[in-house]
């Protein structure tokens, strides 16, 4: 057992480090939740992706340079570190590219993962629906089998980065006759397509982060289907396990976090303020313990499966508990906009998303723990 | 990087846990609080056989340590079947002996090893003292025990006051965070198998949501606890073993904790009593909470560091 990095991580680490330093932006873009920012973002991306830094544990045929898993938390690290823009790409590159690496065909492959990795591709999840929140197997949304492919028809919502994205991924019913998990598709769908509505919503602070889509008769060729059609769920699942695993927010994030929350400590705290010491303390240890984790969970040879319930409840509360102590350190400035307050109302919605943590609550007590289902 | 246990690591945890398992530690732990050491120390013998003790004492004294990891895992082990006696303590002392040297660890050190000596050490009580062969303080000297037995929360926890008194070492807490996290694993063991056979409204209490959330919390914390142990006990001998132990002893100390106080809500009235077995554990999760420095002096310890 051990936690040493050997001398070819040691040099991957060194040139991330030195290409961020030369690259990474003075000052920091505009929010990515804005048609500003979300553009800015985009061109970030695109340079990523030029010096095949954007993902760099796929395959090198696709963009990455094929990384070893413990060499992307060390891009994690240095990225987080280096004060380096939000991931636009995210939904794309953590959420829809695990599930293609796993069931898509090679010519979808081929076709969808370099322009991703390229940062010309934005991708928005399209989960939700008014009627499918954490209860997802109700979804509504259809998909009618047409002429060498589907049309969809329905409603999403809360569906991240869609106000500015290129294209969405998400599930369909498309078997009339079923019910709950099973007969339903997934299908990626352009948003500029004839037929899709898209209508921004303001988050917390009102900036435009996710969006409502309208579908009437939405186009879409078989070749943009996942999976066997009728085989969404058990296809999105795998998705849904990298989202509560390690790639939703990898440790780099907080570890980062916390160092700068320790650096406002000794800036702005009150030496006699114990208990906001042990705020701050609490943080960091928080985040140490996350990122030992990430340590412990690549080590492993076996799927971690249903405990990613338990990196996503960690990270989630960890995140909200981080902000909420800086912005008290910043006592009355902490109402003024500023990188705190924008990564706080981010955090906000981490419990909440990819599975509530009273949904992730759920799956410990009945899967890991063995404890039995109850009534819903 | 290789972050999780080695075969041989696994596999000496998992003895230790069987051994341990079939030996009737909780009858024991009563019988040492009555003051009939008997069973406590039939138990001491074969654990010593396992060769723990010599994993904390360097070869040059007769053992094959100090082994931080196998210590760790084995303490994690001990507390998770709440066996009576200083084990915790006769481990820091090996190491803290280790270091200070001289005459007295030339004598004990060996007798350490082979699991023939029991040790106590100050910080600053000194625990089960009265059944030591060598009462330590904090600086590693042979210290007398001042006054008669104090009652702890925790009756298997044998306190007793020393000239000298002494300080915890950053070895001897790391131990107590792997004990801790061993009682919090226990507790959260014995209060699933209740919540899944105790029926009321006509139903096991663990189909109600409100008892599986708390039990979810306690897993989260003590599996989030368990790689902090881990990556202490890998920085022994490092300048960041002092941060990195008092960070395992927080997030061990509160894991422990919260699964007493759930184990205690998920049993209801009988966990509130002593002759219910998981009270031994619930009331020793307690004690070491403050024991081997309080949560707030370890955060303060990490604050310093940083």
């Amino acid at each position: 057992m051990d936690l040493d990095f050997g001398p070819e991580d040691a040099a991957f680490r060194a040139e991330v480090r030195d290409w961020l330093r030369a690259h990474v932006p003075a000052e920091p873009l505009p929010s990515l939740e804005t048609e500003e920012g979300f553009a800015a973002h985009r061109e970030w991306e695109k340079a990523l992706g030029g010096a095949r830094l954007g993902v760099v544990s796929w395959p090198r045929e696709y963009g990455g340079r094929g990384a070893s898993l413990l060499q992307w938390l060390v891009f994690e690290e240095e990225y987080y570190a280096a004060g380096a823009p939000g991931r636009v790409s995210q939904n794309g590159i953590n959420l829809l590219a695990p599930t293609l690496l796993e069931h898509g065909t090679s010519e979808q492959l081929t076709r969808i993962l370099p322009p991703m990795a390229a940062g010309e591709v934005i991708w928005a999840q399209a989960w939700s629906e008014p009627g499918a929140g954490s209860d997802l197997a109700s979804l509504r949304a259809t998909a009618t089998r047409a002429d060498g492919g589907w049309l969809l028809d329905g409603q999403k919502t809360w569906s991240s980065r869609a106000a500015f994205a290129d294209r969405g991924f998400g599930l369909f019913r498309s078997d009339p006759e079923s019910e709950r998990h099973r007969g339903l598709t997934y299908l990626m769908f352009p948003l500029d397509a004839e037929g899709v509505t898209v209508r921004p919503i303001g988050r917390l602070d009102g900036k435009p982060a996710f969006a409502e889509l309208f579908l009437d008769k939405v186009f879409v060729p078989d070749a943009d289907v996942i999976g066997a059609p009728g085989d969404g769920w058990r296809v999105a699942m795998s998705t849904a396990g990298n989202e509560r695993g390690l790639t939703l927010r990898s440790p780099g994030r907080f570890t980062a976090a916390t160092e700068r929350l320790v650096g406002l400590w000794k800036e702005r705290a009150d030496p006699s303020d114990t208990a906001m010491r042990d705020r701050v303390a609490d943080a960091w240890i928080r985040s140490r313990a996350y990122r030992l984790k990430g340590f412990e969970t690549i080590s492993r040879s076996d799927d971690i499966g249903s405990e990613s319930s338990l990196n996503k409840i960690y990270w989630s509360e960890l995140d909200v508990a981080l902000h909420e102590t800086a912005l008290d350190l910043l006592g009355a400035d902490g109402e003024l906009e500023s990188e705190w307050l924008e990564n706080y109302v981010f955090s906000l919605a981490g419990p909440i998303y990819a599975g509530t943590n009273e949904i992730q609550r759920n799956v410990i007590a009945e899967r890991l723990l063995g404890l039995p289902r109850g009534a819903r | 990087m290789r972050f999780v246990l080695s075969a041989e690591q696994k596999l000496f945890a998992e003895t230790l846990r069987k051994l341990l398992a079939d030996a009737g530690t909780a009858a024991a732990a009563r019988a040492w609080a009555a003051g009939d050491r008997a069973p406590g120390r039939r138990l001491w013998a074969s654990v010593a056989e396992t060769g723990l003790f010599a994993l904390a004492v360097a070869e040059e004294h007769g053992g094959a340590g100090p082994l931080p990891v196998e210590v760790v895992t084995a303490v994690e082990e001990l507390g998770r079947s709440a066996a009576p006696g200083p084990y915790v303590e006769t481990l820091a002392a090996a190491e803290l002996l280790g270091r200070t040297g001289g005459s007295l660890a030339g004598t004990w050190l060996p007798r350490i090893a082979e699991g023939e000596a029991v040790v106590s050490l100050a910080v600053p009580y000194a625990l089960d003292a009265d059944a030591a062969d060598l009462v330590l303080d904090g600086e590693g000297r042979e210290a007398a025990v001042t006054g008669d037995v104090r009652t702890s929360l925790d009756p298997a926890r044998r306190l007793f006051a020393v000239e000298g008194g002494g300080d915890p070492t950053d070895f001897g807490v790391l131990l107590c965070a792997a004990q801790q996290l061993g009682i919090g694993q226990a507790l959260l063991e014995v209060s699933v198998d209740y919540a899944r056979t105790r029926r009321q409204f006509g139903r096991a209490i663990g189909e109600y949501q409100a008892l599986k959330h708390h039990l979810a919390n306690v897993m989260v914390e003590l599996e989030f606890a368990r790689p902090l142990l881990r990556g202490a006990a890998l920085a022994y001998g490092t300048p960041e073993f002092t941060r990195d132990v008092s960070a395992a002893k927080v997030a061990a100390s509160e894991a422990s904790y919260l699964a007493a106080k759930t184990a205690l809500q998920v049993h209801g009235a009988i966990g509130y009593t002593d002759e219910y077995d998981p009270s031994l554990w619930i009331r020793k999760a307690r004690a070491l909470y403050s024991a081997w420095g309080s949560p707030a002096e370890h955060r303060a310890r990490v604050m310093r560091a940083l």
